[in-house]
């Protein structure tokens, strides 16, 4: 069988068949897997994920893919971390108390704040459409998957938790929660990381999909 | 500024999308996944499908339907009606559904809003509630599609829903639904006053300014559209227009 163009590591978190089908609808070939020859093959990965962190960093540790994801960075080649996965991309997490993640991108995850910038209560997990906005407005989106995106356009979020990266030139865009400005889309190299679902995000996650294949 | 959602209702029996009068009198529309291809393109911004007869045969019959419309619907999806297990519900999100809401096996055994959300996360644990007014602002749940009633006082249960796991409340008042007549304010308001998880209202929406008004005035989150859909009465474009030119938050769609 021919290279897919997208492996997607199947570990048991998150709405992979999702993930799938947004992917096969944007014209790519995909498999499934936690094979990790497959997976350091591959010419681009998808690590999705729903769920909690220490359990899927457990989930990766059992199937010895944590070494395998970092190889990946390594070979430089193209992933993409989805939700928790993107989360996973990170130092470390508060979530339940605190533990390590795959220390690809530098900056930990922390809780979605309880309450507005002017202190009102908001409803925790995030559920809901928002806004996508450049973190750096020189610099603009030109070298992301946001590259065919417009600034404003909303994704689909469902969230408790958020990644807080360390240096400011790892963030690509800003959504705000209870006017708190929140990272929903990192970037590394090659790796790129985004809170959102952009397989439940219509046609604008659908956009990010297809610049991530044919990226 | 929050964006209220808005979602596309689909009741389902049989392989037919259907509509009824207070949940009851179904009618036929039609195939419910060119209805839901619609909407999405419409840009709603959930869809929520209900099996409706489901509750009667102990069991959800929508994985077939759901796996269909993950082909070509990017939205989250919320599947309901029938689901009594964990087993079920599994069953259902494999087929690409997002979310599940209960009702009925919820009343009879409350202990399943726990196991599904310990499994799958609070947000993926939607408490549906058929609510019917029976005194000046209490409201009974009814189970079974409206055809049962339970005892239950709607905003106890939510509470202890809430309490149980549930991370959204899907609130049909069975008064209202499918009359036109609009939201029952009272109960949407009764019902998000107390809790802090998302509301959605359904049941009554006959005009969008309706919307509007359950938005704020009865604090709903999001809310579902099922008879001003079908019967073509307003698009989503136009609904989403008449709620953004009353100052609430929308997803910016174009």
């Amino acid at each position: 069988m021919n290279n897919p163009d997208v492996v997607i590591i199947d570990y048991g978190f998150g709405n992979i068949l999702s993930v799938q089908r947004g992917l096969e609808h944007c014209g790519a070939k995909v498999v499934l897997t936690a094979d990790p020859k497959k997976i350091l093959t591959a010419k681009r990965v998808v690590l999705p994920g729903v769920g909690a962190f220490a359990s899927a960093m457990q989930a990766l540790q059992s199937l010895s893919l944590v070494a395998v994801i970092r190889e990946l960075s390594e070979r430089e080649t193209p992933l993409l971390g989805i939700c928790l996965g993107m989360q996973l991309l990170l130092d470390e997490s508060d979530e339940f108390g605190l533990t390590a993640g795959l220390g690809l991108i530098p900056g930990r995850v922390i809780t979605v704040p309880d309450h507005t910038l002017t202190g009102k209560p908001q409803k925790i997990p995030h559920v809901g459409w928002a806004g996508l906005y450049p973190s750096h407005e020189s610099v603009g989106w030109e070298n992301t998957l946001l590259k065919n995106n417009c600034p404003g356009e909303c994704a689909y979020f469902v969230h408790s938790f958020m990644a807080v990266p360390t240096e400011q030139s790892h963030r690509v865009a800003d959504s705000f929660y209870g006017e708190h400005k929140i990272a929903v889309m990192i970037g590394r190299n090659q790796i790129t990381g985004c809170q959102f679902h952009p397989e439940k995000s219509g046609e604008v996650g659908l956009k990010i999909l297809r610049r991530f294949i044919s990226g | 500024m929050r964006n209220i959602r808005l979602i596309a209702r689909l009741d389902i029996k049989g392989l037919n999308l259907i509509k009824g009068i207070n949940l009851e009198g179904l009618r036929v529309i039609g195939s419910p996944n060119e209805h839901a291809l619609r909407y999405y393109q419409q840009g709603a911004d959930e869809l929520i499908y209900i099996d409706s007869v489901a509750s009667l045969y102990g069991r959800n019959h929508l994985g077939g339907v759901i796996s269909a419309a993950a082909k070509n619907i990017f939205v989250p999806m919320t599947v309901g009606g029938g689901i009594c297990s964990v087993d079920n519900a599994t069953e259902i999100l494999r087929s690409g559904a997002d979310k599940v809401a209960v009702n009925t096996a919820a009343v009879s055994n409350p202990r399943l809003i726990t196991d599904i959300a310990e499994c799958f996360g609070s947000q993926c644990m939607v408490l549906h509630v058929e609510a019917k007014l029976v005194g000046p602002d209490r409201w009974e749940v009814y189970t079974n599609n409206g055809r049962e009633r339970t005892g239950l006082d709607v905003v106890s249960w939510v509470k202890q829903g809430v309490e149980l796991g549930a991370g959204e409340i899907l609130l049909t008042s069975v008064d209202r639904e499918g009359t036109r007549k609009g939201f029952d304010v009272a109960l949407v308001k009764a019902v998000s006053a107390i809790v802090n998880v998302p509301v959605i209202a359904s049941g009554g929406m006959g005009h969008p300014d309706d919307l509007v008004e359950v938005v704020n005035e009865g604090g709903a989150d999001a809310v579902a559209m099922a008879d001003i859909l079908h019967y073509n009465r307003a698009s989503i474009g136009e609904i989403r227009s008449t709620a953004k030119n009353a100052g609430l938050g929308v997803r910016y769609y174009e």
